[in-house]
């Protein structure tokens, strides 16, 4: 088992803060990670604004989830994808967000759910 | 285009296989949510069409299915005793995210004693970490959600 | 094999079966629970749905619940669950959008 190597995507919909599922959708990522399994996060719709630079949530009593985001490549998560359309839709840019991502088209990201193993909304 | 790693050798099973597959559930919807009964219709189904579901991990909202101080409503069973029933009859794990549960209120044994709270966990489950899921989505040929 | 998507929430409620179709390309879809309203005959989800490439399932149960029974567009496969577990085995990966 130990060996055993799958290639996990975590799509990533929502808002922060609103509801837990952000912060539980990086718990999962950061688990398979330290289990040595290949991570990428594909942030979609709503999920792009998780990544938006300069949160500062302390009045709301949580910690600031783009920090957070931002040590992913500290677990080698380095494949970080966010909807093209997303972005575009919110008025926000690649500069915009707190860590490198690549900006992926629909095409695309239908190629990126095809290809892994594992695929977990959240 | 990015190094995303192709598919794993060994998925690839034909269409109208009767293979048997082994399914891991992931569970994120309250008691309140259809997505508990439709986790425990689809894991009935499975089973009975000769599948094996290993481990049912209940996680964010969905470690409510865990309390045993659910009280259901006339006539039916409570969540948590329908799926420690399914659990018992098919060897299935049920298992209960840890930092998930003690958030919601759901604690084992252990957990009541360091937190000095009452045990609310319903028999059947077990209290684990993130660890589990992930080890489940290795073994087993297709996982799935429902939140 | 192809991805299957499962959808559980009311277009008209979430965006769950928007962000899918935007994404899903050439795939099979399963509406199940509030989903399900996605398939009702003439609503306007139903010409996304019909799209080239893809193929739509919808969970009978859960149509019998909402009284759609009579009301889902034909063009739409109706299945059960143990037809829900065929599609998981004949699918891969599956993903869920709720």
């Amino acid at each position: 088992m130990a060996s055993m190597k799958k290639s996990f995507l975590l799509i990533c919909r929502r808002a922060p803060y609103g509801q837990s599922l952000a912060r539980e959708a990086l718990d999962v990522a950061l688990t398979a990670a330290t289990f040595d399994q290949q991570v990428a996060m594909l942030f979609l719709g709503d999920g792009v604004l998780q990544l938006l630079k300069g949160q500062q949530p302390a009045a709301i009593a949580q910690k600031a989830l783009d920090k957070q985001l931002a040590a992913l490549p500290l677990y080698d998560i380095e494949m970080v994808y966010v909807e093209a359309e997303a972005l575009q839709q919110r008025g926000l840019a690649l500069s915009d967000l707190a860590l490198p991502a690549q900006a992926l088209s629909a095409d695309a990201i239908a190629e990126q759910i095809n290809m892994h193993d594992v695929v977990l909304g959240f | 285009m990015s190094a995303g790693a192709a598919k794993t050798a060994g998925f690839a099973k034909p269409a109208n296989s009767p293979v048997s597959l082994t399914f891991a559930l992931l569970v994120l919807g309250g008691v309140g949510s259809q997505s508990q009964i439709s986790a425990l219709n689809f894991t009935r189904a499975a089973v009975g069409a000769g599948h094996r579901v290993m481990r049912v991990f209940f996680f964010s909202d969905g470690v409510a299915a865990g309390s045993a101080q659910n009280v259901s409503a006339p006539d039916t069973d409570a969540i948590a005793a329908q799926w420690s029933t399914l659990a018992a009859a098919h060897q299935i794990d049920l298992v209960v995210c840890a930092t998930s549960a003690v958030r919601r209120g759901i604690l084992d044994g252990g957990e009541a004693s360091r937190y000095d709270r009452a045990i609310t966990l319903q028999n059947g489950f077990e209290i684990s970490g993130l660890g589990q899921w992930v080890e489940a989505c290795l073994l087993a040929d297709r996982t799935l959600t429902f939140g | 094999m192809g991805t299957l998507h499962i959808v559980s929430k009311s277009p008209f409620a979430s965006s769950a079966l928007a962000d899918c179709l935007r994404v899903c390309g050439e795939a099979t879809i399963l509406l199940i629970e509030d989903a399900v309203n996605a398939a009702i005959a003439n609503n306007e989800w139903i010409e996304p749905l019909k799209r080239d490439g893809l193929m739509v399932y919808v969970l009978q149960s859960d149509c019998d619940a909402r009284g759609l029974s009579q009301r889902i567009d034909s063009k739409f496969a109706l299945t059960d669950y143990p037809g829900f577990v065929r599609l998981c085995c004949e699918h891969a990966p599956v993903t869920s959008w709720y």
